[in-house]
């Protein structure tokens, strides 16, 4: 089989292994050119970031390529007050998270551990707009085994099934909304969702948003508190899982010993920025 | 408007371990490769560094290494009496993407199948008669390949990754702490077995107490620094329990990043274009000959690349899609039973029993992906099936990938889902329980199988690929057989309680299980029974290749990887040695 000449003129782009002290000049040139080369001007992209489709197309040749600054850091919450709840649905969102997982001696209750404000910055962002959703039509039921089927993003979801829900309790509780009801109450229309036994208008299935919530209940109170919720890491340290450690070498062969390391998360623990008196 | 390009010797569609094996292997014969990858760039230092490696929610949950689904799913259905709907986000598995693909989020369990798996039909029908191997419609199939034949290239990718373990079969001789069921290795693991955590060392002592056979699970996370032959340094792993689901920011999961990159991408004759999503393969008018592939780009430029050679090491199902799509192959008809494309999908049958102590302390959070003592005395034939009505099997493994919290804390039988009761047995039982996994095999049937799918359509109009799929019986009766298995050795640790998992009701695209799908593209003897030669080479169109696990004809009881990796470096092998000689069909059909 013939073999095809060299592609195209890129050849200066690669890496002479004799001439070191130029290989990162040339890595950014190299960067630089195919950039150029894909037509987006200016430096080369850094990776996609969460929820965005189509970065620019490279083009590699000759190294592995590398560029300074462009680590793929996490998209942590910013800011507090709700950006997506609207009062009347953080109502329900504190209520209803709040019989998830309530607060006792043991360990933080969701609201405590700041589940709903977790929860509106997820919305509100990605996650919310259903960036990683395909929601292409048609939509008809389908079986449980064919799993979510609707044409709304979550954030849609939750606004749709929160109105719903309240919809619910007002026709059956003389008007009220979840967050108003007895605690007893509230635990019995969580019940009536989880089951399905409550049936919701407004195109949403009452046992869909259950899971929904339940799960980004979890999420918000066991992730990294980067992302709002798991304040203090309490929730961590009510299981002991002791967080974001990467290196557990010296535990290995300690069986049944506890591991005394202290909680950590992305931006560390309270005993690194407290000031020595 | 289509721009042709200068054409390329080879050009690989995806860029997973396949794409870099393939890749590494052309490029060292001389060729002029082009890798073409839909998703990024990816490497250690940018995407995955340990300063923000350990996020269960943004890599798990949220997806951020996976296929982005909104653009392009599959549709599903447990059987041709449905209408088939769209994975609307990713649930039982977890899709790859970018470079590197799968082999960066893997958990690095590296199996060699047995010498029975290759001969599925051949082997089960002459112990247990011609049933065992048609009953409930299955259709099993030998590979038209054997363990022997593969043996070297199993050794090149332990090689080549540096695998940690204990070799149980030395050139035919049982050797003590490994697998005394595996097929005879003719080398020990690259590096020693990983130092085994608290609850894989109770499951190890439990089993050998019942008469088992316990050993380490063969593993891509090193017990040790390795360099491979490529000259790729690898470290030694950390035990930091974010293996699975995650990229390794460590250095010491084997992966294309951490072991063929280095070197392919220094190699003046190899070129890699990301964000670039090969459409169809084109093929000349007497659909005998590949003329190379048509791809878009990330800003919807439409490209013709010639090639000489067309190789498919994109992910099963995105290989499959691609020969229905460029129409290589007839495909599969499960009324007839004709055609071959599409045919015998088929996946794994998974199941678990979680094991609660009171008084042990297990730290879960120590963990790595393949971080586990295993059993094999019940995979595949190395038990007598007589009477059970069902074949294959499974691997039990008493097994810690890590304790995430989001996913993996477990709460005993009839524990709620949320409210205090279900908080304070998390609280309760998060250091003090894990899970052994029961890794099953998966047998082909004439109902499983894909196609495209009449309504849905990605963002480029083409029809999506439709799976049809459910647990047949003989996976079911399997599974019930092998969580009763792991139950036994659960009840021998002593622990407080336990609770089984079984494998019950249809497959569901919900839960996560696992991303082991197979088949579709499956590989055999002769080209009324399978897509592709022994080789990997199209039956249809000599100049294509299909890599990955879409060859299998049936799912065996292990992870797939391994395997995959050895099927492409056999593919490899004989390319360099005869096709590049003398281009046509290596296998005469």
């Amino acid at each position: 089989m013939p073999l095809t000449d060299d592609l195209d003129a890129q050849a200066d782009a690669r890496q002479s292994a004799d001439d070191k002290h130029t290989a990162d000049l040339d890595r950014r040139r190299f960067l630089l050119k195919s950039a150029a080369m894909a037509g987006i001007g200016g430096i080369a992209a850094a990776a996609t970031h969460d929820g965005e489709l189509g970065g620019p197309t490279q083009t590699f040749r000759g190294a592995v390529p590398w560029q300074e600054g462009t680590a793929d850091a996490p998209p942590g919450a910013s800011g507090s007050g709700y950006a997506f709840f609207a009062p009347a649905e953080a109502a329900f969102v504190e209520a209803a998270v709040a019989r998830l997982i309530p607060q006792d001696p043991v360990g933080p209750g969701a609201v405590e551990a700041g589940v709903p404000f977790f929860l509106d910055r997820q919305l509100a962002g990605p996650f919310g707009r259903g960036d990683h959703y395909f929601l292409g039509g048609p939509w008809p039921k389908g079986t449980p085994e064919q799993g979510y089927q609707s044409r709304f993003a979550p954030a849609q979801y939750y606004r749709a099934a929160i109105a719903a829900i309240d919809k619910y309790v007002g026709a059956n509780f003389d008007g009220a909304t979840l967050s108003k009801l007895a605690l007893e109450d509230q635990v019995k229309v969580l019940k009536g969702l989880e089951s399905g036994e409550i049936k919701l208008d407004e195109g949403v299935d009452s046992k869909t948003f259950f899971e929904m919530l339940l799960q980004n209940t979890k999420e918000g109170y066991f992730s990294d508190p980067i992302y709002g919720g798991n304040k203090d890491m309490a929730a961590w340290k009510m299981i002991g899982f002791p967080g974001a450690h990467y290196d557990y070498k010296e535990w290995v062969s300690r069986h049944g010993e506890g591991v005394p390391y202290p909680t950590v998360g992305f931006k560390g623990r309270p005993g690194w920025t407290e000031t020595s008196s | 408007m289509t721009t042709t390009l200068k054409p390329v010797d080879a050009v690989l569609v995806g860029f997973g371990w396949t794409g870099a094996i393939m890749g590494q292997e052309l490029c060292e014969a001389g060729l002029n490769v082009l890798a073409l990858e839909r998703g990024p760039w990816r490497d250690t230092a940018t995407d995955f560094a340990t300063g923000f490696a350990q996020d269960e929610l943004r890599y798990m949950w949220r997806h951020h290494l996976f296929q982005n689904v909104s653009d392009d799913t599959l549709t599903i259905r447990n059987n041709t009496n449905q209408e088939a709907l769209p994975m609307r986000h990713l649930g039982a598995f977890l899709l790859g993407t970018g470079v590197g693909s799968g082999g960066v989020h893997w958990n690095g369990q590296i199996w060699r199948f047995l010498p029975s798996d290759f001969k599925t039909k051949s082997h089960n029908q002459q112990r247990y008669g011609k049933g065992s191997v048609s009953d409930y419609d299955l259709t099993v199939q030998d590979w038209g390949t054997t363990y022997e034949e593969l043996e070297p290239y199993y050794d090149q990718f332990d090689k080549l990754c540096g695998t940690s373990g204990k070799a149980g079969n030395l050139n035919g001789e049982i050797q003590p702490g490994g697998n005394p069921f595996e097929g005879p290795r003719s080398n020990e693991y690259p590096t020693p077995p990983m130092i085994q955590t608290y609850a894989p060392t109770l499951f190890g002592k439990a089993a050998a107490e019942l008469g088992r056979h316990p050993f380490p699970h063969p593993t891509g996370n090193l017990s040790q620094p390795y360099t491979n032959p490529l000259g790729a340094q690898l470290g030694a792993c950390t035990y930091c329990g974010f293996c699975e689901k995650f990229g390794c920011g460590n250095y010491s999961k084997a992966s294309p990043q951490t072991t063929i990159l280095p070197s392919l991408m220094s190699k003046g004759n190899f070129t890699l274009k990301t964000e670039c999503e090969v459409l169809r393969v084109e093929l000349t008018p007497d659909r005998k000959h590949a003329t190379g592939v048509t791809y878009v780009n990330s800003a919807g430029e439409e490209f013709f690349q010639p090639a000489e050679m067309v190789i498919l090491s994109a992910y099963v199902l995105q290989n499959v899609r691609l020969l229905l799509l460029s129409g290589i192959g007839k495909p599969y008809d499960p009324k007839t039973g004709e055609g071959v494309v599409g045919k015998n999908y088929a996946y794994q049958t998974m199941s678990s029993v979680n094991v609660f102590f009171d008084d042990k302390i297990l730290n879960p959070f120590i963990g790595a992906g393949a971080l586990a003592t295993v059993i094999d005395d019940f995979n595949g034939d190395n038990f007598d099936h007589s009477g059970l009505g069902f074949i294959g099997g499974a691997y039990i493994a008493g097994m810690v990938t890590g304790g995430r919290p989001i996913e993996m804390i477990y709460t005993p039988e009839g524990t709620p889902t949320w409210g205090l009761e279900w908080k304070h047995a998390a609280a309760k039982n998060y250091l003090r329980s894990f899970a052994i996994s029961v890794h099953g095999s998966c047998m082909s049937h004439r109902g499983n199988y894909l196609d495209l799918d009449p309504t849905y359509r990605d963002i480029h109009g083409r029809p999506m690929l439709r799976m049809t799929f459910d647990f047949t019986e003989n996976e079911h009766k399997m599974s019930d057989y092998l969580t009763d298995r792991a139950a036994e050795v659960a009840r021998a640790m002593n622990p407080r309680e336990i609770k089984l998992n079984r494998r019950a009701g249809s497959f569901s695209i919900k839960p996560y299980q696992t991303t082991h799908n197979t088949g579709g593209a499956i590989m055999g003897d002769n080209p009324t029974n399978s897509a592709v030669n022994k080789y990997l080479q199209s039956w249809d169109v000599s100049n294509v290749f299909s890599m990955g696990a879409g060859a299998f004809p049936q799912n065996a009881g292990y992870n797939p990887t391994g395997t995959v990796a050895a099927l492409a470096y056999q593919a490899a092998h004989e390319i360099k040695a005869r096709y590049l000689k003398n281009p046509g069909p290596l296998v005469q059909a």
